[in-house]
């Protein structure tokens, strides 16, 4: 492998940092798209790493544990999904109680597994293109996930805006009443949709116990599921922005650290202010046309449906 | 036979009441399901969940503490989410406010001047507001979206706190701990009731939610809030500009907020600290909409998510449960509230496979 | 004289309440923490001190303890409930909780109180810490011998006493076997966000850092260490597990002796409030195992030995003479640092970059 410069290190360590809101922001887009508002991403997230921990540590399989990490995710979104599209609960509430939720059992599926530790998931190993110079360890020497952290972007990309199914779920996003009256099942969808958000962070749950920092402690995720929400509406539902969001705000995390280490003269509260002031002004600056802003914002965001016919 | 859920006609009077109390039995029955499996006593634990901690003076006194900062946090929130604007930064508009309330101690800790209390308390009001116009101003000059903007700044609010209290706020003589003077008596809100820790704050509670009440039902302002939430087109066309609408509910609630903040710290606190709010900030935003946006609800909603709170702290003392499990508990709790007020809009129907419902028509 | 006589009869009372305690039920000792049991970290030793009463006491004490009591509000009535209840010794275990703690025990003259890191005390109100700078002036000396770039990467948490005094210990032990080594500080303003911690990590260890120092609570920056191949000191607890090369030794917070031996003084009458501040020749603090595979034995027997000479006293961390940043002479020759001005210490000393944030 060739050897890997300090530049690349540091663009590595922003890559793993931004990849778990990547995730869970990308799944939390889609489900925004379909007109549902999930507040409960950290809950989601925080079941989704102690699953994928405790499922990795038993079986020994990576594979089984990045499974498992997005199916109790699923699972944890399946349970928003009945309150808020079957029993008309409030979006905004049930999401924060979620979290509540996903905080208790997480902690207490946990209990068992604190203070072991386990291997970090490996990077993939592709022959040969991890020896290209300065790019090969960036672009060719990641882990699964970080892959599919940008895959999913593109796959997003593609589904939304290229794709029959896309239209729809943006549709149903749009005006809930027009594509229901035009026969396309609004909950179906839209529960669909909430059961891909529920995968997405369970994912970025996984990728906090198995990569990022592979172990379980309670509460690791350290409020990542309101930053990767708050990158849904930094990103006006683009895809594409959301991996900018998400990679600007690992940046300017990292940033401040080195600042701090290379000596710079100010308080280190002010400091870690920034990735949230940074991120506050890039979006005033991108959301100054009106017009562009609002063709994205989901119609029906956060609004209850229910068939009156 | 499928199940389908039909709307009401009208609200259900009925179950307007009645939907706490089915939430309240199915909460109980999981409840023993949940701690039987986890080989806890079921009666022991429920009763030291709910009736425990407010089994005497002492501790209703407590369960209005902690449900004082989450109803006047929520019946502001109530307001902009009405006008449909979604200010979910009010954590961050509570820590300024006790900061900007705080000041005043800070700068002048020997001052025995009766107006220092009330000042405070304006101080705090205003400060909320104050960082609350950060998202507005945001949200009507340059089109910013406010969920991200108030996120954010509760964010950068409380590392503001931090600084300020592992810096220049330190209490001189307090050996460099992250810990401001002890408010002098001037400063702290009288106790309510002798012999516990029910302060001044408790009455603010219930005037707030008393003007809401009246604001919401019954004035011009509260008729904009509303319709301007339910229909912006409308709200335009009866002469409600939407801009102005953003500014009032997000000064409201963050003066709420604010005002919130400095009653914790001049009340049961007694002095600023690196951590002054648990998240009220966040759970009052479930308790606004547990009380259906209605500041009667939210009263009622404050004590239920206050008493879940101390049922938590009640079932660890009592029978050493992990908190994990009285969290599972009050996530549960929480779904079934919310997801049995259905019923007040919508009746459940029976249906035989193949007959057409008599509403289908309409 | 009514006074008295109200007094004594309380006192009967008392003695009757405690002499039929030792008589049926078990003592029982309560304990209010600020994180989860399962943070692995501060939080999760205090309960392992709780363990250790439980199994020196068996049936003869119950122990409770209730997690993530946030330092607001809510100390003060969950610390009241415990003492309510009958706990009869209640520790609590954050700085925050300091006042909550003075105001509860007023009220309850007859239950004791330990607090953990604060400097209030009263007549049933002790206050207890351990001398966690012993343990980084040992981590320190380890440091010196074996850095090879002279940087030491330092996450710390909040400019508190507690982790500037930390800073300073390890810096005056790193100095003292290599005087060209300096320290850079990163401020992660979290207790508690392995995420963060670790990036901390990469950071110091880009900009040149070949030991990491961490005062936060979480293995990740150990993690960090082991796979960039540089080494480091765990905290609170042994985290050899989560980095078995890059783990040179841990401070180890070993609150257990400490709680059985006040448990066991509440037992016998003994009980008096103090104020106790314990380090390595009490076993308050431990030195995790000096790792044989990465540590040269030279470096072993001087680390031992200065483990050793702070517990016989020989060696004082703080002794003179002590420079400032600036270069001013802050403790002469010949002289410690007293423990009050320990306590509240708020200067780096010379060979730390940066600035305190203030």
């Amino acid at each position: 492998m060739a050897a890997i410069t300090t530049i690349e290190l540091v663009l590595l360590t922003v890559i793993s940092a931004a990849t778990p809101l990547l995730l869970a922001a990308t799944g939390e887009l889609v489900v925004e798209r379909s007109g549902v508002l999930n507040l409960g991403v950290e809950g989601m997230m925080l079941v989704g790493a102690v699953s994928a921990f405790i499922v990795m540590l038993t079986t020994g399989s990576w594979a089984l544990g990045i499974v498992a990490g997005a199916a109790a995710g699923v699972i944890m979104s399946m349970l928003f999904g009945v309150l808020t599209l079957f029993f008309l609960a409030n979006q905004v509430a049930s999401g924060l109680a979620l979290t509540l939720f996903g905080i208790g059992v997480s902690s207490l599926l946990g209990i068992p597994f604190i203070g072991l530790p386990i291997d970090k998931l490996p990077a993939l190993d592709l022959p040969l293109l991890g020896d290209i110079p300065i790019l090969g360890p960036l672009i060719f020497g990641q882990d699964f996930l970080i892959y599919f952290s940008v895959l999913m972007i593109v796959v997003v990309h593609w589904f939304l805006f290229r794709t029959r199914s896309g239209l729809i779920l943006r549709a149903v996003g749009e005006s809930h009443d027009a594509a229901h009256s035009i026969g396309y099942s609004v909950i179906k969808i839209r529960f669909l949709a909430v059961m891909f958000g529920g995968a997405m962070a369970g994912l970025g749950g996984a990728f906090l116990s198995l990569s990022y920092t592979p172990m379980w402690v309670e509460q690791m995720t350290a409020g990542r599921g309101w930053i990767a929400l708050a990158l849904v509406v930094f990103a006006t539902w683009k895809p594409g922005r959301v991996l900018i969001g998400a990679y600007l705000f690992g940046s300017v995390t990292i940033l401040q650290l080195h600042l701090q280490g290379l000596g710079v003269q100010l308080p280190a509260q002010i400091l870690s202010m920034l990735p949230y002031l940074v991120t506050i002004l890039v979006l005033v600056l991108i959301s100054r046309n009106a017009a562009r802003v609002k063709l994205s914002a989901p119609g029906c965001l956060g609004q209850i449906f229910h068939p009156h016919s | 036979m499928r199940i389908k859920l039909v709307p009401r006609q009208t609200h259900s009077k009925v179950m307007t009441w009645m939907t706490p109390v089915m939430a309240l039995v199915l909460s109980l029955l999981s409840g023993t399901v949940m701690f039987s499996l986890l080989g806890y006593p079921p009666l022991e634990s429920l009763y030291a969940f709910f009736i425990s901690p407010i089994s005497d003076l002492y501790g209703l006194s407590e369960l209005f503490i902690k449900a004082t900062p989450l109803a006047i946090i929520a019946v502001g929130l109530a307001m902009g989410f009405r006008a449909n604007v979604w200010n979910i930064g009010a954590e961050g508009q509570f820590t300024i406010g006790a900061l900007t309330g705080s000041a005043l101690v800070i700068y002048f800790p020997e001052s025995d001047n009766v107006l220092m209390l009330p000042a405070m308390l304006i101080l705090g009001v205003a400060g909320g507001m104050a960082w609350a116009s950060i998202p507005a101003f945001l949200k009507t000059r340059f089109n910013t979206n406010e969920i991200l903007t108030s996120l954010l700044l509760v964010y950068v609010a409380i590392l503001i706190l931090s600084t300020l209290v592992h810096g220049p706020w330190k209490d001189p003589a307090g050996y460099n701990f992250p810990e401001s003077v002890i408010f002098q008596d001037v400063a702290t809100l009288p106790i309510i009731v002798p012999g516990t820790r029910l302060h001044f704050g408790a009455i603010f509670a219930l005037l707030v939610v008393a003007t809401g009440w009246v604001l919401f039902s019954r004035t011009l302002a509260g008729f904009q809030v509303r319709v301007s939430g339910l229909a912006p087109h409308a709200a335009r066309y009866t002469g409600v500009r939407s801009d102005r609408m953003v500014w009032y509910v997000l000064l409201g609630a963050g003066g709420l907020a604010g005002l919130a903040g400095i009653i914790e710290v001049a009340g049961p606190i007694g002095q600023v600290q690196p951590l002054i709010s648990p998240g009220y900030g966040f759970a009052a935003i479930i308790v606004a909409f547990l009380g259906r946006l209605h500041p009667l609800g939210i009263l009622f909603a404050s004590l239920v998510l206050a008493l879940s709170y101390l049922g938590g702290e009640f079932v660890q003392i009592k029978l050493g449960l992990p908190l994990g499990i009285a969290g599972v508990f009050q996530g549960m709790l929480l779904f079934f509230l919310l997801s049995c007020d259905v019923l007040i809009n919508y009746r459940v129907e029976f249906r035989r496979p193949g007959t057409k419902s008599s509403a289908s028509s309409a | 004289m009514r006074k008295v006589l109200f007094a004594a009869i309380a006192a009967l009372f008392c003695v009757a309440g405690s002499t039929a305690v030792l008589a049926e039920d078990p003592l029982k000792v309560g304990f209010v923490y600020i994180g989860p049991v399962g943070d692995h970290g501060w939080t999760y030793q205090h309960n392992e001190g709780r363990l250790a009463v439980e199994q020196a006491f068996g049936d003869k004490v119950q122990t409770t303890f209730v997690e993530f009591v946030p330092e607001g509000q809510d100390a003060e009535r969950v610390i009241r409930q415990l003492a309510v209840d009958g706990h009869n010794l209640i520790f609590t275990t954050s700085f925050g909780y300091m006042n909550p703690t003075i105001k509860v025990a007023k009220n309850f003259p007859d239950v004791r109180f330990e607090h953990c890191s604060g400097y209030k005390r009263a007549d049933n109100v002790s206050t207890y810490l351990a001398r966690f700078y012993e343990g980084r002036y040992v981590i320190g000396r380890i440091a010196g011998a074996v850095t090879k770039s002279n940087t030491v990467g330092y996450i710390a948490s909040f400019p508190i006493p507690e982790v500037v005094r930390g800073i300073n210990a390890f810096t005056l032990g790193l100095r003292s076997v290599n005087p060209d080594a300096k320290v850079k500080v990163v401020w992660v303003s979290t207790w508690f966000d392995p995420g963060k911690e670790g990036d901390a990590a990469k950071a110091l260890i880009d900009q040149g850092a070949d030991i990491l120092v961490q005062h936060t609570d979480s293995p990740a920056p150990l993690q960090v260490a082991e796979e960039r191949g540089v080494h480091a000191f765990g905290q609170a607890s042994d985290m050899a597990a989560f980095g078995p090369n890059a783990h040179l030794s841990a401070i180890v917070n070993n609150w257990g002796p400490y709680y059985v031996a006040r448990t066991q003084a509440v037992m016998d009458g003994t009980w008096e409030s103090g104020d106790v501040w314990d380090g390595i020749a009490d076993d308050m603090i431990v030195m995790a195992e000096f790792n044989p595979n990465s540590l040269p034995a030279d470096v072993i027997a001087d680390a031992e030995a200065t483990v050793e000479g702070i517990r016989s006293g020989a060696i004082h961390p703080f002794a003179g003479p002590i420079m400032d940043q600036e270069g001013n002479e802050v403790v002469a020759a010949g002289e410690n640092l007293s423990d009050g001005d320990l306590l509240g210490m708020g200067y780096y000393v010379m060979g730390v970059d940066g600035s305190i944030p203030n």
